[in-house]
């Protein structure tokens, strides 16, 4: 659990957060901390996330997520702190531990002349697939990209581009799936979509995904965890239901406003968190 | 993404691990094989299949050896010097870009990934750093024989003249001067992944600060004494000198042929030291994910 959250009284037990062991545990980490010269990105979290569900990292912009992201992804090297990925330490092992991962995030881009095909074919290579032609195939029905498979990637739109993301997300079949927003950009339609298959694959893999994501309705729907940042640091954490209920609120939209404006562990008066630890 | 088209029974049990192993890896040196085929093929695709890149390639060093081949024309009649070694300029201009092609071909497929935002796709995939440098080299190749190959056959096909005749010692040439162009290209890729992409202009440009030591079209010798240091001090200097004595004293000089060898090793741990500490910077600053157009 993280210490900000426990130093603002937030105890995990009261709001039903689940108390992971380091076996059950896909991703640990521990003080872990960012700086850039004299600017702290990241400021000394820790938190784990639970073997085969999802979590999302939530925050304004600024508040550490893709830090974090990258620091798990190993592409980011920590000031200080642990991190431990399916049991091997980051980034120290990343190279035991990359296979078993993937991520997808708008920051990152794929080559826009090779079709999609070529594109997911690289990365089978990438991620040392046998098979890779039976692989693509099924990606490629999952995501329904079969009609786009050689078209070049830059020809299409930016839904369709998001789909042959996640096709790359998913093609090595990931024990640890890191999502950055995910669905952003997408309209309406494919986004359910998106989230659907998401769930679906998740149940059918058992795969861990730890998702930042500025969607709320998505994190109600998907998260089973929630991890609140603000400024690089940790200052709540819960089930989505839990966080509403002791904020006293509606949706998780209005406990990202009351965390994102500082109005961390004040309780609504007659809220159910109220009643619970009355 | 249509709801028909996802995988799996939708009532399976959360967390269901007997799943997960459905996807058969490679491991080791098989995996690793692999990865280096991948960097081949991701920008393979790119240019085999894209006549354009390929007639671009060729067009510089066609269009060089075609003005040194006129210039041989015009002087070889009253130039003792020609008339022994009719081809010296052209295969001097083709060796020269065997170094050019060397160095883009390592910087531009580095640039490549810079502008397609792709950097941090490869780099959170398992590809190591000494994977991804190996298939920079492999395109660098081949990227070096599209170009100057090309260039090659319009010698021949325009001028009768034909590289091949410098025989065997033209192995040894081609390496020496691939390796040494591989060198400058990483330290390039260093720079550019230091700098940004502002730096790219460093990638097409720095090769033409050592052709005036390189002794390309005339001696060392002619260079002043503090130059002709400096021009021993690289490799494609030894290369030249011994490419003069292959086609002027019909020798093969095993001593600039081993000094080069010699240089290109440190060279080339220099060039891929600087392209790796420049990695970890990038991994200290977070400019990996972050990088591109």
């Amino acid at each position: 659990m993280g210490s900000a959250a426990a130093e603002m009284g937030n105890e995990a037990a009261s709001v039903g957060v689940h108390h992971p062991t380091a076996s059950d545990s896909a991703i640990v980490v521990e003080d872990l901390a960012k700086s850039y010269g004299a600017v702290e990105a990241v400021k000394g979290i820790s938190f784990t996330v639970r073997r085969g569900t999802t979590t999302a990292l939530l925050g304004g912009n600024g508040a550490g997520k893709t830090t974090t992201l990258s620091m798990l992804l190993g592409v980011l090297t920590p000031t200080a702190g642990r991190i431990t990925v399916l049991g091997e330490p980051m980034p120290a092992h990343r190279h035991r531990v990359l296979p078993r991962m993937n991520f997808t995030s708008p920051y990152v881009d794929l080559p826009k002349r090779l079709t999609v095909r070529e594109n997911l074919a690289v990365f089978a290579d990438l991620y040392g697939l046998r098979r890779p032609r039976e692989r693509i195939a099924a990606v490629a029905a999952d995501c329904d990209l079969d009609d786009l498979l050689t078209r070049p990637y830059g020809s299409l739109s930016a839904g369709q581009r998001t789909r042959v993301s996640l096709a790359k997300a998913v093609l090595n079949e990931p024990d640890v799936l890191l999502l950055d927003e995910p669905t952003a950009s997408l309209d309406p339609d494919i986004g359910d979509r998106m989230r659907t298959y998401l769930e679906r694959y998740q149940r059918r893999s058992g795969c861990t995904m730890l998702l930042a994501s500025h969607h709320m309705g998505e994190v109600e729907r998907m998260c089973d965890d929630v991890i609140m940042l603000r400024e690089g640091r940790v200052v709540d954490q819960g089930s989505p239901r839990a966080l509403i209920a002791r904020y006293g609120r509606e949706t998780m939209e209005e406990v990202f406003l009351d965390i994102a404006r500082g109005r961390v562990g004040e309780r609504v008066p007659g809220s159910a968190a109220e009643e619970t630890t009355a | 993404m249509s709801p028909a088209g996802i995988v799996g029974p939708a009532s399976a049990g959360r967390g269901d691990a007997s799943a997960v192993a459905a996807v058969e890896r490679h491991a080791g040196a098989a995996a690793s094989l692999l990865r280096v085929r991948a960097m081949l093929r991701r920008h393979g695709y790119l240019i085999l299949k894209s006549w354009t890149r390929i007639v671009s390639m060729m067009y510089y060093p066609t269009v060089t050896m075609v003005v040194w081949a006129f210039l041989t024309l015009y002087l070889a009649p009253t130039n003792n010097f020609l008339r022994d070694a009719p081809g010296f300029f052209i295969g001097a201009v083709l060796l020269w870009d065997v170094l050019f092609r060397g160095q883009l071909g390592v910087s531009l497929t580095f640039i490549e990934e810079l502008y397609a935002r792709n950097l941090g796709n490869l780099f959170v995939s398992p590809l190591t750093l000494p994977e991804y440098i190996a298939g920079q080299l492999a395109m660098s190749v081949l990227r070096a024989l599209i170009g100057v190959g090309g260039a090659c056959l319009f010698a021949f096909l325009l001028f009768r003249y034909s590289i091949f005749s410098l025989g065997l010692p033209l192995i040894a040439f081609f390496a020496n001067l691939l390796v040494f162009g591989w060198a400058i290209g990483l330290a390039m890729s260093g720079v550019i992944l230091r700098l940004g992409l502002g730096a790219e202009e460093f990638a097409w440009a720095a090769i033409f600060i050592l052709a005036p030591v390189s002794g390309v079209y005339y001696p060392v010798a002619v260079l002043p004494t503090w130059l002709q240091a400096v021009a021993w001090a690289i490799p494609s200097s030894h290369v030249f000198e011994g490419m003069r004595g292959a086609l002027l004293q019909g020798v093969f000089r095993w001593d600039h042929f081993w000094t080069a060898a010699a240089l290109n090793a440190g060279y080339l741990a220099l060039g891929a030291a600087a392209f790796a500490w420049a990695m970890r910077y990038a991994r200290d600053h977070g400019t990996l994910l972050q990088m591109g157009e």
